[in-house]
């Protein structure tokens, strides 16, 4: 009796290894990558296949998870909210995928406090640092702490947590160091719980993607950032304001990374023109921003002369103009 | 003869006794009204947020960038898919396991070593058993991130659940009915199948209810074996026109679940999209409950042919 039962369990598992080996990529489009680039990746995807009945899957693995899959060739096309880091370029080398480096939105770090703050409308690039700094740790508490005339009041922060390019990204462009940060906060991937947490405290200070703070504008204030270190003035997130390229450091870019190989599918390849053809309305119906028009032609050009590599070289620089983005020399 | 101060004190010791004993309803009942309420506002909550937006479109929907259009069918279909292999491979093996080691393993210490791991592993964190599943089936099986991978990384979730429940059951059972099978030839075999097992069922079938329940309402191994959050079509289905009329294609099938669709919605930003996950919770607690209730009307019957 015994013997059968490991027999059938035996042939279920022949079965199934048979199986799946017949499994392969097929015609499916895959995506995978970053949450923040998510919202404009599923619109594109949504529209794609009742346009055409390709099948689309978008997964959520973040964009270092994301990096992981698309470096050992499992994914066609990779989602990021910050440009791949050395390792992940050495593990794409390894893996043999050559990519395409396609910037497609932008979104703007917002630094957020409660409507009911009347003390503060802008903060210094300076100010930031000395909140959010590793060393501000147990030591900055208090508001009066960072400018004389704030309120002797604790000060609750909110932030991002420690597994999203948000936080890469603000900790590099405020505390000059990637992932150098105080720990001593309400950290969060789900951004809707720092709106909250801001919305309920007079005395918090946060920091998000612009389309949460856009989604509930009426409850937060949104501090103008003052770069104080290159001597510009303060300067309120906005459409208008990241267009210009006036609102630093806090825009950033996001990403497409595309495998080359799979551009040689039909499907794939299609997927990517539709994507690039209707990212600017997309963008602007989930609350992002994208890019100024001009910069699509380039990126346009990028894709159709299929010119492989990065313009970060590893390095996630803060604050670079997008049209510099679009003319450094590419490192595969 | 016994004095009147001897009863006087007696009496007082009664009263003191019963008037603890009171204390110890009220405390009680104060606790479970608590439990209980904080439940029906959780409920209420959902229901007030969600309900509304429960209707055959919701349920018969893609996934979408617009809140009104958006609808759960590959997450449910996900779900249930999920557990049925859930539970396809987790009740086998953790009643095996189970009888194994309460019925015929030596009690030993290497049995004692293997109980404590298993009471153990009840309690590891879910993502480990998703970076098992990632390493393991996915990878090493070569199954893919698909809803095989998914549910067998929720099936070794649960499996000390189940394993530990049928251990419990068949231990309630009186050892005389055992010594009775035997001393009537019975092998040790004939003995479970015959007696053991069908007077267990409630038990077992209770442990496999609370398994489930947990499976359900995991997200988190499943997103780390690569469950996805955008998908626009469904598994091919298991039955087929023509021969062989069976096709295992669908475990090898991309998918996303209830859990994770909800998590997606969550985190968006604005506030449709949070109707939208509210009403993917209720549906949720409507499968969970619907299953709990299957499980226990079974449960009665089976209780019901016992006699002994």
């Amino acid at each position: 009796m015994k013997l059968r039962l490991f027999d059938i369990f035996g042939l279920l598992a022949g079965l199934f290894w048979a199986l799946s080996a017949e499994v392969g990529a097929g015609e499916v489009v895959k995506i995978d990558g970053s949450s923040t680039v998510y919202p404009i990746t599923e619109g594109a995807a949504e529209d794609f296949q009742k346009e055409t009945g390709t099948k689309v899957t978008v997964g959520i693995s973040g964009t270092g998870g994301g990096f992981k899959k698309f470096n050992r060739g499992e994914t066609d096309v990779q989602a990021a909210s910050r440009p791949i880091l050395q390792s992940e370029i050495q593990a794409a080398k390894d893996g043999g995928v050559k990519y395409l480096e396609l910037p497609i939105a932008y979104d703007a770090l917002t630094v957020v406090v409660n409507a009911k703050n009347d003390w503060l409308d802008s903060i210094k690039v300076s100010e930031l640092k000395k909140i959010w700094e590793p060393d501000a740790q147990g030591k900055v508490t208090k508001w009066n702490q960072v400018r004389a005339e704030w309120p002797d009041k604790e000060i609750k922060l909110y932030g991002a947590g420690s597994d999203s390019g948000t936080f890469d990204y603000f900790t590099e462009a405020i505390n000059g160091k990637g992932k150098a940060s105080r720990g001593d906060y309400t950290a969060s991937e789900d951004d809707n719980v720092l709106v909250q947490g801001v919305e309920g405290d007079r005395y918090a200070l946060g920091y998000m993607g612009y389309s949460y703070y856009a989604a509930h504008q009426k409850r937060l204030k949104a501090l103008g950032i003052e770069w104080d270190a290159k001597e510009k003035p303060a300067v309120k997130p906005s459409q208008q304001s990241v267009l210009a390229g006036t609102y630093n450091p806090l825009t950033r870019p996001l990403f497409l990374y595309v495998n080359l190989n799979s551009l040689e599918r039909p499907q794939v390849k299609k997927f990517v023109e539709f994507y690039l053809t209707h990212v600017e309305a997309l963008a602007q119906e989930v609350k992002y921003i994208p890019l100024p028009s001009s910069a699509y032609g380039k990126v346009w050009e990028r894709f159709e002369k299929r010119n492989i590599g990065t313009a970060f070289a590893g390095h996630t620089d803060t604050a670079v103009p997008i049209d510099e983005i679009l003319n450094r020399p590419l490192v595969p | 003869m016994r004095s009147e101060t001897f009863y006087r004190e007696q009496e007082m010791l009664g009263r003191r006794r019963r008037a603890s004993d009171q204390r110890f309803r009220l405390v009680g009942m104060v606790l479970t009204l608590g439990t209980l309420g904080v439940l029906g506002a959780l409920l209420l909550n959902l229901a007030v947020h969600g309900l509304s937006r429960i209707d055959w479109q919701f349920l018969a929907s893609f996934p979408s960038r617009r809140a009104g259009e958006a609808g759960i069918l590959s997450a449910w279909v996900g779900t249930l898919l999920l557990m049925l292999v859930t539970a396809g491979v987790a009740i086998p093996f953790g009643l095996a396991a189970g009888i194994y080691l309460e019925e015929y393993a030596p009690k030993n210490r290497w049995t004692a070593f293997i109980e404590i791991n298993i009471a153990n592993l009840a309690g590891v964190p879910s993502i480990l058993y998703g970076l098992m599943a990632l390493g393991l089936f996915v990878y090493q099986f070569r199954f893919g991130q698909s809803l095989l991978s998914g549910g067998l990384a929720l099936a070794c979730l649960v499996l000390p659940i189940v394993i530990v429940a049928t251990r419990e059951s068949l231990r309630t059972i009186p050892s005389s009915i055992r010594e009775a099978a035997f001393a009537l030839g019975a092998t040790r075999w004939q003995a479970v199948w015959h007696h053991l097992l069908p007077y267990s069922t409630g038990g077992i079938a209770t442990g496999v209810i609370l398994a489930m329940s947990r499976a359900i309402g995991e997200s988190a191994p499943l997103i780390t074996i690569g469950a996805l959050t955008f998908i626009a079509f469904l598994p091919p289905a298991p039955l087929m026109s023509q021969p062989p009329f069976v096709s295992f294609d669908w475990l090898f099938s991309p998918f996303t679940a209830l859990p994770i669709q909800m998590f997606n919605w969550v985190s968006r930003p604005g506030e449709e999209f949070q109707s939208n996950a509210a009403a993917a919770g209720l549906i949720l607690i409507g499968i969970t409950l619907s299953m709990n209730t299957t499980a226990i009307l079974l449960r009665r019957r089976a209780q019901r042919n016992i006699q002994w």
